[in-house]
């Protein structure tokens, strides 16, 4: 490394980035757009989730996880099972053959509700669950995996696979599940309903506390002297192990943090979207949000969040202009960005504009890039 | 943000035979009752604050183009352009021209979702003619409710449900079952069935209708199997057909899985031009034999509410109409004709009710005739669903099938038949 790191939280570039992300997520986005479009970018910062974890696991500790979408499905399925066990009231079901259970159980001859559904009428345990059984979840792959010493290209092509079991679980036990319609319907938390605008706009802000408490995190992770044992684990796993840490058990410990933060962003996707599907847990979405995470450029925390950004909004605006051609121009675009700037958004800032700001400033070098100084040249 | 391109009705591939051929054709057909735009002034006509202006109305089109359901969908949105070009060529609906912005669902039933709220909150579109598997309708569904849209949904599905915000045009799964094991009792003599189906919510539940009714009768099911959506390897099961001998296969399989099933039922031996057994499907249209390749159906029996070999009028002229603008290759299965549908129907409501609104639509819509339908006449019932013919389609090696049976009577829609749920 060139430059010391620093022992504070944050340089000061870093805090300018902080306060930029929080006046355009809290301020410019919700006083420029309309309740419906508002709501199409807190889904879209749900994905920044993900993509900070990914940041942390892959970029920080080069554990590259194709399997993302299963902790946020995880997350976002537990917090289904809530909204729907209090959408399926018995007046609202009366239809059915047996009143008072989701209505996609009915249909599979259910006539119980599984005992495994029974804890989610609680809202606390709804809360608990979100976060704890996808990180169980990734604590067991992670015991099995790294202690094995399984890394790389074979952890990748695991998730993977954990991602397609899991489908394939929730599709085929749609009785339980929901299936390929997923958990729909979802109206009231608490009482409270989700569906209208001001609820969309409350749990926009919402959200957008949850991304920052996580970045935090994230910052606060990166900072510490775990954040650089991850780096040197990532850059030369042997030499960190020789010199007496468990190399293991920080891995292990960073996928479960990944993990948990995926899982928060399922729980507040699905509040906002109103529902969660096995489209979100497969193979293609988990794939997609590492696109995400690349496109904002894998070693910076904030990187991430305008990687998802704009990934999820050209998403949209292609689709929307062009229905038949939109997968195309998408193609495109990562395509470019993996060409052009292999840093993706962040190795844009850092390499293009930072310079030319500190010209404009006219400042001596070495306190503005001392953070991404340090994090190119741990490359 | 909201840049869509707006497309105008006429805007299609092989526009002027479309207009000169297929409009001079269906102006002669659908008697055009002119309705002029100054008769109806917009703020009478639209108190909600829908798309309406002066002398253009903008509905929504709302199907997959990409991904694995497009090859599906593709067809609904080629009917429903054409249904809407027509409707334009013969004056609009009162007096106005409609147009259409078209959103792609991607195969993704959040995608869906999102579509249909951008379309009901931003585009305010008056109406959407979209959707295709039960799984996005579930999707988009409370949204509809919630913003109080109206969907004209096409596919043949399982029932079980009646929104106020749906006009469901294909048949609901009573419709599509009960005449059909009629048929095959009282003219093939069959005794015992085998029923087969994908495994998710449709073929399930239809399934059950065929079970209690071959049971009501007296028959017998001799199995019963589900495998998942896209399963290529059924020779377990058709050994299983083989042991026990079915007088029918009742098969429900979807999509990509057909083309597996039916060629390995040849490879096993099984010639159904023979008849034992006997196959009859549900769920394999002109569109899927495409896939399938006619010489591995040949001989199987559909049963369904629309064949594109029906000789009436009304589907002579729709046939020429439809390939006129998509070209001579295309065929026509049964959920594009009811995707067809939707447009006209939601045009005799609007006239009917002298208003775009929606609710007066949905006040409207009971009782709605279509004399002009491809499939023959149909009606609204007051359940949102169409009474309907079930008719019977005896594949043949080119890929179309020979109606070999219809009811002589329309069929009442029964989304939630007794017992059966």
């Amino acid at each position: 490394m060139t430059t010391a790191p620093s022992n504070r939280l944050f340089t000061k570039s870093e805090a300018i980035g902080f306060v930029i992300l929080a006046v355009i997520v809290f301020a410019i986005l919700p006083l420029a757009l309309d309740t419906f479009r508002l709501n199409l970018f807190g889904k879209y910062l749900t994905y920044a989730f993900v993509a900070v974890g990914l940041v942390l696991c892959w970029g920080a500790g080069g554990i590259l996880s194709l399997g993302q979408g299963v902790f946020f499905g995880l997350g976002g399925y537990c917090m289904a099972m809530y909204l729907k066990l209090e959408a399926s009231t018995p007046e609202n079901t009366s239809i059915q053959s047996t009143p008072g259970i989701p209505d996609f159980m009915d249909w599979n001859q259910l006539t119980a509700l599984p005992w495994w559904w029974e804890p989610f009428h609680s809202f606390s345990f709804t809360l608990f669950a979100v976060i704890a059984v996808p990180v169980v979840f990734s604590f067991i792959i992670g015991v099995a995996m790294f202690r094995r010493r399984v890394g790389g290209v074979y952890f990748a092509i695991i998730t993977q696979a954990v991602a397609a079991i899991l489908t394939i679980l929730i599709i085929g036990q749609q009785g339980f599940t929901g299936g390929v319609n997923g958990i729909t319907d979802l109206r009231t938390l608490k009482g409270w309903d989700i569906r209208t605008d001001s609820a969309k706009e409350i749990l926009y802000f919402v959200n957008g506390i949850m991304l920052f408490a996580c970045l935090l995190t994230a910052q606060f992770i990166r900072k510490s002297k775990l954040g650089r044992l991850l780096i040197a684990m990532r850059d030369q796993e042997d030499r960190v192990r020789f010199s007496g840490y468990d190399v293991a058990n920080f891995k292990i410990f960073v996928f479960c943090i990944g993990a948990a933060f995926a899982a928060i962003g399922g729980a507040m996707f699905t509040l906002q979207v109103g529902f969660m599907s096995p489209s979100f847990v497969g193979i293609v979405p988990s794939i997609e949000m590492v696109i995400f995470c690349a496109v904002g450029g894998r070693l910076s925390i904030l990187g991430a969040v305008y990687g998802a950004l704009l990934v999820n909004w050209a998403k949209t605006t292609f689709s929307e202009s062009f229905p038949e051609l939109w997968l195309l121009g998408l193609g495109a675009l990562f395509i470019a960005v993996v060409m052009a700037f292999p840093d993706g958004l962040a190795g844009v800032y850092t390499d293009k504009i930072a310079p030319r700001i500190r010209k404009l400033l006219k400042r001596g070098p070495p306190a503005l890039p001392a953070a991404n100084a340090q994090e190119t040249a741990a490359e | 943000m909201s840049n869509s391109e707006k497309h105008n009705g006429a805007n299609g591939v092989n526009r002027r035979a479309v207009l000169a051929g297929g409009a001079a054709l269906t102006a002669s057909l659908f008697t055009p009752k002119l309705l002029r735009a100054q008769d109806f002034p917009t703020a009478a006509v639209n108190t909600t604050g829908l798309a309406v202006t002066d002398d253009t109305v903008t509905v929504g089109i709302l199907h997959s183009v990409t991904g694995t359901m497009a090859i599906s969908e593709t067809g609904s949105v080629q009917a429903e352009k054409l249904a809407i070009e027509q409707i334009n060529a013969q004056g609009g609906v009162l007096g106005r021209k409609i147009e259409y912005i078209q959103e792609d669902g991607g195969s993704d039933w959040p995608t869906f979702a999102e579509k249909a709220k951008k379309l009901l909150v931003s585009d305010k579109v008056a109406s959407v003619m979209g959707c295709w598997t039960s799984a996005s309708r579930k999707a988009v569904l409370p949204v509809f409710e919630q913003y109080n849209g109206m969907l004209y949904y096409p596919t043949f599905y399982e029932g079980l449900e009646e929104s106020p915000n749906v006009i469901y045009t294909g048949q609901e799964a009573t419709q599509q079952i009960i005449a059909g094991i009629d048929w095959v009792t009282q003219t093939k003599g069959a005794k015992s069935f085998y029923l087969l189906g994908s495994d998710y919510i449709w073929p399930r539940t239809s399934n059950k209708i065929a079970r209690k009714h071959i049971e009501k009768l007296g028959l017998k099911v001799v199995g019963e199997d589900y495998y998942p959506l896209g399963h290529t390897q059924f020779n377990s099961v058709i050994n299983k057909m083989k042991l026990k001998k079915p007088d029918v296969i009742y098969a429900i399989v979807v999509g990509g899985s057909n083309v597996a099933f039916y060629k390995q039922l040849k490879a096993a031996g099984i010639d159904m031009t023979k008849e034992k057994p006997l196959l009859l499907t549900i769920s394999v249209t002109e569109d899927e034999i495409l896939g399938i390749g006619g010489e591995n159906i040949e001989g199987a029996y559909a049963c369904m509410k629309y064949f594109q070999s029906l000789t009436n009028e009304n589907n002579m002229a729709f046939v020429k109409a439809f390939k006129e603008m998509w070209g001579d290759d295309i065929v026509i299965g049964d959920v594009t004709q009811a995707a067809y549908l939707g447009p006209w129907l939601w045009k005799a409501a609007v006239e009917k009710a002298g208003s775009f609104d929606v609710d007066k639509i949905r006040e409207a819509s009971p009782g709605i005739e279509l004399t002009t339908a491809p499939e023959g006449y149909v009606k609204v019932h007051e359940n949102h669903h169409l009474w309907s013919k079930t008719r019977v389609g005896h594949a043949k090696r080119d890929g179309q099938y020979e109606v070999v049976f219809e009811t002589a009577d329309l069929v009442e829609p029964d989304p939630f038949p007794d017992g059966y749920q």
